[in-house]
């Protein structure tokens, strides 16, 4: 087999990744494959869970130079001034209030690492108080439209009236 | 060289029990990351800022909040020499990174070894519980139970969409990571595992070598985690990862009937010359040694080797490991005399028992 990059050498590397369920393989031979930059876990060079990252961070390939860096509008952390293309760099935030701040950003990349972007896990007791009663107000709604569906009113109506109330707690504190 | 409690022996306490399914799965991991709100992450903290999580953390400690889960201690990175750091990292109460690089970081230890919270690692604080066996549900209800006793004191980097906030993120929402190690011998053997560990990966399941990111497989042991830590539940998490755990371990009991079945003399003889050879060889490096102890290991699980406890199985994958080697013959080795000490160590161990 040659290598699909330059179609003259043998390809000696081959690998195949999978994101989401998403399988793309690569024949390739060393040369292209160093040069691609594509470093193959297991092969020298070293291979990082933050170099994946970043090579999965929509950051633009051109922007290398210190000048071309001008061109793209900065987005800042103002809590701990780490920049996204810092942040694109080395795949870790410098705060929690990054998340605030590339907010914009981190959806595309949330939804690859882990397939979602909203968190569904445990809460903290003291700080979550509100948060669970959203999470039940969110429930309860999707029983609310089931229970339409399957035209049971009365239910319905009990369901909206709890909603209601929930909501009500929420406001008032 | 100091005298840590922690770097003395070779085997926690708790890996001296025994836990289900403990002749394939060695042992169940669950680590919990969590940050302390209005601080920078110890990737960006100043000494200052990195010294009052540390005190932050350390007064939960001195409230006796944590008294439920046992005795705690203190261990700063900074009170440690190179070794003790090494031999900590070895028996994997503390990451290679908290022992090499971090500012401010320390460790809070049982005295069983079996729950380890991390300081100033890559995040303010990382929770992991530790138990033999398979037991991944046991160890995520009592890092969810050291979760809630700091949480009492402390307020988490928390956000109603995204969860708990951390450096990497590969970590946030749940900020857990389930991880069982395994080990595999039979279906390595039978080239069954490729197929296996890529199945696994397709579902969201991480494999590694022992050692963590970045080592490949030594010995046929496998660490299996979750990657996914964002839109699962905790619940979701162990659910996923305990199904496809007990699918291997299957698998694997099916490899080492067949092998058993159609090519008894063969492993016979495989085994046998590894335990020989562990029993009288000079030198031996860590890579070879790592494998023969796998082909002992299995002697032992088939009933091909008596008399050799499986402990002392765990107890050798530790000692053999250059930094608890040189703690354990209290002497500084180059790597040619640390093959000649472990050879020795082997010798010494397994005749002991044999």
């Amino acid at each position: 087999m040659l290598c699909q990059e330059c179609e003259k050498r043998p390809a000696t590397l081959h690998f195949t990744k999978i994101i989401n369920g998403v399988k793309t393989e690569f024949h390739l031979c060393e040369t292209c494959a160093r040069e691609k930059g594509d470093i193959i876990p297991g092969t020298a060079g070293g291979f990082s869970i933050h170099n994946l990252l970043s090579g999965l961070l929509d950051f633009d390939p051109t922007n290398k130079g210190p000048n071309s860096a001008k061109a793209a509008p900065m987005i800042r952390c103002e809590e701990c001034g780490m920049t996204y293309a810092q942040f694109s760099k080395i795949g870790r935030f410098g705060c929690s209030s990054c998340y605030k701040y590339f907010n914009g950003k981190l959806d595309p990349l949330l939804k690859r690492v882990h397939g979602n972007t909203v968190h569904v896990g445990k809460i903290p007791k003291r700080a979550g108080g509100h948060i669970k009663v959203k999470r039940r107000i969110d429930d309860l709604k999707q029983e609310l439209q089931y229970s339409i569906i399957q035209e049971e009113f009365e239910k319905a109506a009990q369901l909206r009236d709890q909603i209601r109330e929930l909501e009500k707690e929420i406001s008032e504190d | 060289m100091s005298n840590l409690r922690f770097t003395e022996q070779p085997l926690s306490e708790w890996m001296r029990r025994r836990g289900n399914d403990s002749d394939i799965v060695i042992s169940s991991r669950i680590r919990v990351a969590r940050n302390l709100q209005h601080i920078p992450f110890p990737m960006l903290a100043t000494n200052q800022q990195s010294e009052e999580v540390l005190n932050r953390l350390n007064e939960v400690l001195k409230s006796n909040a944590l008294q439920p889960f046992g005795t705690f201690h203190l261990v700063r990175m900074s009170s440690l020499d190179e070794l003790d750091k090494r031999v900590l990292v070895e028996k994997h109460l503390v990451s290679p990174d908290l022992a090499g690089e971090s500012r401010n970081g320390a460790v809070l230890l049982n005295d069983q070894e079996s729950v380890s919270i991390m300081i100033n690692e890559e995040d303010h604080l990382r929770i992991q519980c530790l138990y033999p066996g398979f037991q991944i549900r046991e160890a995520w209800k009592l890092a969810s139970a050291i979760d809630d006793a700091f949480e009492a004191h402390v307020d988490y980097a928390f956000d109603d969409r995204k969860g708990y906030l951390t450096c990497c993120p590969t970590n946030v929402g749940t900020g857990v990571r389930a991880s069982v190690m395994m080990h595999l011998p039979a279906l390595v053997m039978t080239q069954q595992i490729s197929r296996i560990l890529s199945a696994v990966s397709q579902v969201g399941l991480a494999v590694r070598g022992i050692y963590g990111e970045g080592s490949e497989a030594t010995g046929n042991m496998f660490q299996i985690s979750n990657q996914i830590t964002l839109g699962q539940s905790e619940t979701e998490i162990i659910d996923n990862l305990e199904s496809v755990v007990h699918q291997i371990i299957q698998h694997e009991k099916n490899a080492r009937e067949r092998l058993l079945a159609e090519s008894k003399v063969r492993i016979t003889d495989r085994v046998m010359r590894s335990y020989g050879i562990l029993s009288h060889a000079a030198i031996i490096d860590s890579k070879e040694a790592a494998q023969r102890l796998s082909d002992v290991r299995l002697g032992i699980d088939l009933g091909l080797i008596q008399g050799v406890p499986d402990s002392v199985m765990n107890e050798l994958n530790v000692m053999t490991q250059p930094g608890f080697l040189q703690k354990y013959f209290h002497e500084k080795m180059d790597a040619g005399e640390r093959d000649m000490y472990r050879a020795k160590l082997i010798r010494e161990k397994l005749g002991k028992t044999g």
